[in-house]
C-alpha cells in the first residue's frame, strides 16, 4: 500500500508534478535502510538531496572594503606619473635653455674674436691705402 | 542599516547563496570567494535594501548571475574547472573509494546537467523553493521549469539507474 503510493509520487516526481511536501514524503522514505530493490537507484538521489542541504558557508564574513587599497594605490601611481612627465618635460626644457645660452655665449665671443683681428686687419690695410695715396702723388708730380 | 542588523538579515540565506554557487562553479574556494563577494556587494547596497520585498530572492538572482558572469569569463579565457572537490571537509585519501561512493556519483551527475538545469535541480530539490519563488529567481516561466526540472530529474535518474546495473553486473 505504502509501496504503491511511493510509486505513483515518484512517477509524478519525474514529471516535475509533484508538490514539496510530497517531496519531503519521498526524501523520508528513502533515507529508511530498506528499500525494494527495483526502487534501490533512487535512493542516493534523495540521499543526496538531503546532504547538500546540509552543507554551509563557513568562511568568516568580512564587509570592511579591502579593495579601496588598491583603488587609493593607482590612484597615487598615476598621480606620480603625471608629476614625473611634467616636471621632466619642464627640467629638459630648462637644459635645452641653457645649452642655447651657451650656444649663443661662444657664438658671440668667437664673432668678437673675429672682428678684432679683422679691424687689426683694416688698420694695415689703411697704411696701404696711404702707400697708394702717396705713390699717386709722385707720379703726379712727375 | 547597521552592520549587525544586516548579517541577522543574511544570515537565513547565506548558505543557500553559497550552496548555489557551488553548485555552478563546482569548487568550495570559489564558491565561498562568489557568495564573500556578493554579500560586499549587497552590503554596499544596504542603504537601499529596505526597498526590496524579498532580499532573499533579490541575493539569489545575484548569486547566479554573479556564477554565470564567472563562468562565461572562464570559458572565454579558456580555463577548464576543476572538478576535485567533490568531497569536501574530509579530505580525501582514497578518491577511488570516493568516486564509488553513491553519493558523490549523484552530484557528479549533476554537474554534467546543463546550468540551468543545474540551477532548478539545486532550488528545488536541494532548497525546495516553489515554483513560483524560482520562476522569479531565474527569471524563468513556470512551465519552462517543470520541463527542465523534469528532464534534469530523468537525467539523473537514468545514469543512476545505469550505475546501479553496472553495480549489480
Amino acid at each position: 500500500m505504502e509501496l504503491d503510493r511511493i510509486e505513483k509520487l515518484l512517477e509524478k516526481y519525474l514529471e516535475a508534478t509533484t508538490t514539496v511536501p510530497e517531496e519531503e514524503i519521498l526524501r523520508d522514505y528513502f533515507s529508511n535502510e530498506d528499500i525494494p530493490v527495483h526502487l534501490r537507484a533512487y535512493a542516493p538521489m534523495f540521499q543526496y538531496f538531503s546532504k547538500a542541504k546540509e552543507e554551509r558557508f563557513t568562511k568568516q564574513l568580512e564587509l570592511k572594503r579591502k579593495k579601496r587599497y588598491m583603488q587609493w594605490i593607482s590612484i597615487a601611481a598615476v598621480a606620480v606619473l603625471v608629476f614625473g612627465i611634467y616636471f621632466g618635460n619642464a627640467y629638459r626644457d630648462q637644459k635645452e635653455q641653457e645649452k642655447a645660452e651657451y650656444a649663443y655665449k661662444e657664438t658671440k665671443r668667437a664673432l668678437s674674436l673675429l672682428a678684432a683681428n679683422f679691424e687689426r686687419g683694416t688698420e694695415k690695410v689703411a697704411y696701404l691705402k696711404e702707400f697708394e695715396a702717396t705713390k699717386e702723388k709722385i707720379y703726379n708730380k712727375n | 542599516m547597521q552592520q549587525t542588523e544586516f548579517l541577522d538579515v543574511v544570515l537565513p540565506f547565506k548558505d543557500k547563496m553559497f550552496r548555489l554557487a557551488k553548485r555552478l562553479l563546482t569548487s568550495r574556494e570559489e564558491a565561498e570567494d562568489a557568495t564573500q563577494e556578493i554579500l560586499m556587494k549587497l552590503w554596499s547596497k544596504n542603504k537601499v535594501m529596505g526597498n526590496y520585498k524579498n532580499v532573499e530572492a533579490y541575493a539569489m538572482t545575484m548569486t547566479k548571475n554573479f556564477c554565470l558572469d564567472r563562468l562565461k569569463s572562464k570559458q572565454a579565457s579558456n580555463l577548464k574547472l576543476v572538478h576535485s572537490n567533490y568531497q569536501d571537509e574530509n579530505v580525501s585519501l582514497q578518491s577511488e573509494i570516493e568516486v564509488n561512493d553513491s553519493l558523490s556519483w549523484v552530484e557528479k551527475i549533476i554537474a554534467e546537467l546543463p546550468e540551468q538545469q543545474k540551477m532548478v535541480l539545486q532550488l528545488r530539490d536541494v532548497e525546495q523553493y516553489e515554483f513560483e519563488e524560482i520562476a522569479d529567481l531565474l527569471d524563468m516561466k513556470p512551465t519552462a521549469i517543470r520541463v527542465a526540472l523534469s528532464r534534469a530529474r530523468k537525467t539523473v535518474r537514468e545514469k543512476l539507474v545505469q550505475k546501479h546495473n553496472y553495480g549489480i553486473g
